[in-house]
């Protein structure tokens, strides 16, 4: 389904996408007053972003490295080369130990897998516990972000559903009156859980941790109070010292959502007495995407949700509208590495504006890989008729030296005039509706600096 | 086998070795700690108190806490109602209205207080009870999270957590809620 189509669903009303627009854009702000607060941001950045990069180029090393120190710690591990061998090793577990019901808290890495469905299948109840992972639980439907799942939606939809799911009043849309509704339903499910399943910030190597953040605690309800407990991560989120956690934990909250830190930041090494502790570290394509040299840089990724709340594109689309459980910038490049073909159109849904780029907390460069991606995909012919059109549109007057130094003031004069007519002449899905919002003049000739030069190479 | 399916991959297609960066702390000369953890606590929603001989602990949580019967201790020499010795499934703490714990430091950065399953007693503690108060030594406190990993040992621990404020959503509407799924409040006291 085409990202532009189910977009212009969202946006049909008008008011609940300005809304949606305007609650992200004061999530950025206050990821700036945060990250502003700290001299040594920028230093931050990169040194995560080194981090990153190291880990990456030793990538196996550090895995197995990760393996025994946490086989040392009595956890057991186990790999799934992609997703359906993913969800068979946690069915398995769960029929070990005899488990009918599943507490899991969030992990885009089971969304990914569609774990949920398939346990499902088997009989087994699983039940979200982040309240907004249980809204959009209970109203079957995927998250629309990765920090804030239920952000497409507003307390009258909250209310009417607790109201039929809950037994909550109806009517009642106080959101602390909601919150008190789904914390005593899930106080009863934790009780009851007898495995909790969790998704993983941060797994370390050199001391076999594995580093579970989150505001309303529920990770950690859920894995001190069930028997079993199993932390399924992407084998991308190594990182090699607990020293490293230093950086990446003063960066992660701030990029997300503006605090200093996660209500919780848990390390767990070993199971509880009389428990067991069980780590499935999934492939599911990420190998295959580090031989990409364009695009590995994705998998530096520490989902802090900051691409998507700065994006103009997502912020008045909506997450949904990109159909792959990543939505947003990086979700635009994750996505056409798993299906070229049905994600071709992901990486159109940008306005290269770069703004994602500059509020990486990992420095990875989104923009120019979702340029990338679009290079690829015209060469392999997944452009549609219009993108065609409007690129090759665009190419002409890009090509064409004579009239445009792109030194001058005519470059501004171009840049200015080409955009705007690149998205609003009517064949462009994404002119529909929406104004680029104001880029600063230098920002912008910064960016088409480099991306003349990225396609020059 | 996948497990060697994926690290063959992996080797395969890794980029060139990249060295390792330097970490440094970026510790600050002259900083009034107490201050700003004081001021962090607060903005992450907790309470602060400071505690004194005239204001000891029995005396604050009397205070605050005034109708609390439920009360988990970890704190050495202050005996709560509820005998943690007895505990032996955590879904037993689910009636802990209060849990005193002891931290062994905190984060003046972020408010934060890093405490340990052997310090707690039982690892539900700091989030099934329904009230938290942590108690640290004024000494104890560092500048910034590359100053407390240089603090712990991760090795050889079963668990351990930073916790900073009491849990929170913003999951609806993007209203703060305090109270999500862990403690409804967090008191930190610092002596
Ligand atoms: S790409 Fe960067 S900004 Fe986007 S979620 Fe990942 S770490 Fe955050």
């Amino acid at each position: 389904m085409n990202h532009a189509k189910k977009a212009a669903s969202f946006i049909a009303n008008e008011a609940r996408t300005d809304w949606h627009d305007q609650a992200l854009w004061f999530v950025r702000e206050k990821r700036d007053r945060a990250a502003h607060a700290i001299p040594e941001w920028e230093a931050l950045r990169e040194l995560a972003s080194q981090i990153k990069a190291h880990t990456l180029s030793n990538l196996d090393i550090y895995l197995e490295q990760f393996e025994k120190q946490a086989l040392k710690n009595g956890a057991h591990v186990h790999w799934a080369i992609d997703a359906e061998e993913h969800n068979h090793i946690v069915h398995r577990i769960l029929q070990k130990h005899q488990v009918r019901h599943v507490v899991k808290s969030k992990s885009m890495l089971t969304e990914e897998c569609h774990l949920n469905p398939f346990l499902e299948q088997q009989g087994i109840e699983v039940i979200d516990t982040d309240l907004g992972e249980r809204i959009i639980q209970l109203r079957e439907e995927p998250p629309s972000h990765i920090v804030l799942p239920a952000i497409h939606l507003k307390k009258e939809d909250v209310g009417a559903l607790f109201h039929e799911k809950l037994n909550s009043e109806k009517g009642a849309t106080d959101p602390k009156y909601l919150t008190e509704a789904a914390r005593q339903h899930l106080r009863s499910k934790f009780l009851n859980a007898q495995a909790a399943i969790t998704g993983v910030n941060f797994a370390v190597a050199e001391t076999g941790s594995l580093v579970v953040c989150t505001n309303e605690g529920n990770a950690d309800m859920g894995v001190h109070l069930a028997p079993v407990q199993i932390h399924c991560m992407g084998l991308e989120k190594i990182i090699p010292r607990q020293a490293d956690l230093g950086v990446f934990t003063r960066l992660l909250a701030r990029s997300a959502t503006g605090q200093p830190i996660t209500v919780y930041t848990s390390h767990h090494q070993q199971a509880k007495v009389g428990g067991e502790m069980y780590i499935v570290i999934v492939d599911n394509g990420r190998s295959e995407h580090l031989g990409r040299a364009d695009f590995r840089n994705a998998l530096k990724c520490i989902r802090c949700g900051a691409c998507m709340n700065t994006c103009p594109v997502y912020r008045r689309s909506g997450g949904h509208s990109y159909g792959s459980t990543i939505p947003g910038p990086i979700g635009s490049i994750l996505a056409p590495g798993l299906d070229l073909e049905q994600n071709s159109d992901l990486p159109f849904a940008s306005t290269l504006c770069g703004s994602c780029s500059d509020v990486c907390p990992v420095k990875i460069d989104i923009h120019e890989q979702l340029y990338r991606w679009r290079q690829v995909i015209a060469q392999e012919g997944h452009l549609t008729r219009v993108k065609k059109w409007s690129m090759a549109t665009a190419g002409k007057v890009l090509a064409s030296p004579g009239p445009y130094d792109f030194t001058g003031k005519m470059a501004r004069t171009a840049l200015n005039l080409l955009p705007r007519f690149a998205l609003y002449n009517g064949l462009n899905e994404w002119g529909k509706e929406r104004e680029l919002p104001q880029v600063p003049k230098e920002r912008f000739r910064e960016w088409y600096k480099r991306v003349r030069g990225v396609g020059n190479e | 086998m996948s497990r060697d399916k994926i690290l063959t991959a992996i080797r395969k297609n890794k980029p060139e070795a990249q060295a390792p960066p330097e970490l440094p702390d970026f510790r600050r000369a002259d900083v009034d700690l107490e201050k700003i953890f004081r001021e962090m606590v607060v903005a992450m929603g907790g309470k602060f108190l400071q505690l004194t001989e005239k204001q000891p602990i029995e005396t604050l949580i009397a205070e605050h806490f005034p109708n609390e019967i439920n009360i988990a201790s970890a704190m050495p020499g202050l005996p709560g109602s509820i005998n943690l010795t007895k505990i032996r499934y955590p879904a037993q703490l689910e009636g802990v209205g209060l849990a005193i714990l002891p931290a062994q430091f905190g984060v003046a950065e972020n408010g934060a207080v890093w405490l340990t399953e052997t310090d707690c007693g039982h690892r539900a503690l700091p989030f099934i009870a329904q009230h938290l108060v942590v108690v640290l030594k004024k000494e104890n406190l560092v500048q910034n999270m590359h100053e407390a990993y240089q603090r712990i040992r991760l090795d050889g621990m079963g668990f351990g957590a930073f916790i900073a404020g009491p849990s929170k959503t913003a999951d609806i509407e993007q209203s703060l809620v305090i109270g999500a799924q862990g403690a409804r409040s967090l008191t930190v006291m610092l002596y």
